[in-house]
C-alpha cells in the first residue's frame, strides 16, 4: 500500500510542478523554492508528518520534504532549548542530505571534465 | 524578430497535447522515483534498519546516483525526456549542485567550484531556512510547544 501511495504522491507533486512549468513563466528554480516554502508551511502544524506516515518514502523524496525536515528539526530542538533551539536544530535532519550533496558534487567535479 | 516576441508567438502555437504529455510523463517518472525510495527503505528494513535511520541512507543513495549521472553527462538528456519528474525530487537538487560546480570548474577551485556550487541550489536552501525559521518562530510563540 505504501508503494502505491508513494507512486501517487511523488507523481502528483511532479505533475503539479510540470503543469506550473509549462503554463507560466516560472523556472524550475522558482518552483523548487516555492515547494520548499510549502513543505515548511505544511509541517508548521505537523501536517506533513501525517503525509509521511501515510505515504512513506514517496513523501521524503520531493523537495517539499527538505522544508519539512528543516522545520521539524528546529521545532524538535525548540522543545528542549527554547527559542534558540530553532536556530540550533535547523540542520539536525537535513545535514546528511546537504553534506553528502556537497561532498559528492565536489568529488565528482574533481574527477570528471565539464561537457557542453 | 526580437526574442521575446518570437517566444510569445511560439508559445501560442505550442500544441496543448505536448503539455498533457509532459504532465503525464512527469507524473509517471516522479511516481517511479517515489516508489523506488519506498522500495529502498523497505529493503533496508529487512536488514533491521528502522525507517528513521533508513531515510538519510535512501536520500544519500539518490544524491549519489544523480550527482554521478550529472558528472557523466547523461542526466540532462534524462531531464529532457522525463521533465519535472527528475527535477522536483532530491535528484534535481543534487543535479543543480553538481552541474553548476562542473560548469565553473575551469575558473579555479576557489572562484570556480567554491563560489558557484550553490549558484542554483542556494535559493532552495536560503528560502527553506528563512521560511522554516519564520514559521518555526511563529509556531513556537503562538503554539507554546
Amino acid at each position: 500500500m505504501l508503494l502505491i501511495n508513494s507512486f501517487l504522491f511523488c507523481g502528483f507533486v511532479c505533475l503539479i510542478s510540470q503543469i506550473i512549468l509549462d503554463n507560466t513563466k516560472l523556472t524550475p528554480g522558482h518552483i523548487t523554492s516555492i515547494l520548499v516554502v510549502l513543505g515548511a508551511l505544511l509541517d508548521t502544524f505537523h501536517f506533513y508528518d501525517r503525509i509521511i506516515e501515510a505515504v512513506g518514502g514517496g513523501a521524503l523524496l520531493p523537495i517539499t520534504s527538505f522544508g519539512h525536515s528543516l522545520i521539524h528539526g528546529a521545532l524538535a530542538k525548540a522543545e528542549t532549548e527554547g527559542l534558540l533551539g530553532i536556530l540550533m536544530g535547523m540542520f539536525d535532519l537535513t545535514a546528511t542530505g546537504i553534506v553528502s550533496a556537497i561532498i559528492l558534487s565536489f568529488i565528482f567535479t574533481l574527477i570528471f571534465k565539464p561537457r557542453n | 524578430m526580437k526574442n521575446t516576441k518570437y517566444e510569445k508567438i511560439a508559445d501560442k502555437h505550442k500544441a496543448p497535447e505536448t503539455r498533457i504529455y509532459n504532465a503525464f510523463i512527469a507524473f509517471l517518472s516522479g511516481g517511479v522515483i517515489g516508489t523506488l525510495g519506498e522500495v529502498i527503505i523497505e529493503i533496508l528494513g529487512t536488514f533491521d534498519i528502522s525507517r528513521t535511520d533508513a531515510t538519510p541512507i535512501m536520500i544519500t543513495i539518490f544524491i549519489f546516483i544523480a550527482s554521478l549521472s550529472t558528472a557523466l553527462g547523461f542526466f540532462d538528456t534524462l531531464v529532457t525526456k522525463f521533465k519535472c519528474g527528475l527535477l522536483i525530487p532530491i535528484t534535481g537538487f543534487a543535479h543543480a549542485m553538481t552541474s553548476s560546480s562542473l560548469d565553473y570548474k575551469n575558473e579555479g577551485p576557489i572562484y570556480g567550484i567554491g563560489s558557484n556550487m550553490f549558484k542554483l541550489a542556494g535559493s532552495v536552501i536560503i528560502y527553506g531556512i528563512v521560511s522554516a525559521w519564520l514559521f518555526g518562530t511563529i509556531r513556537y510563540l503562538i503554539g507554546g510547544m
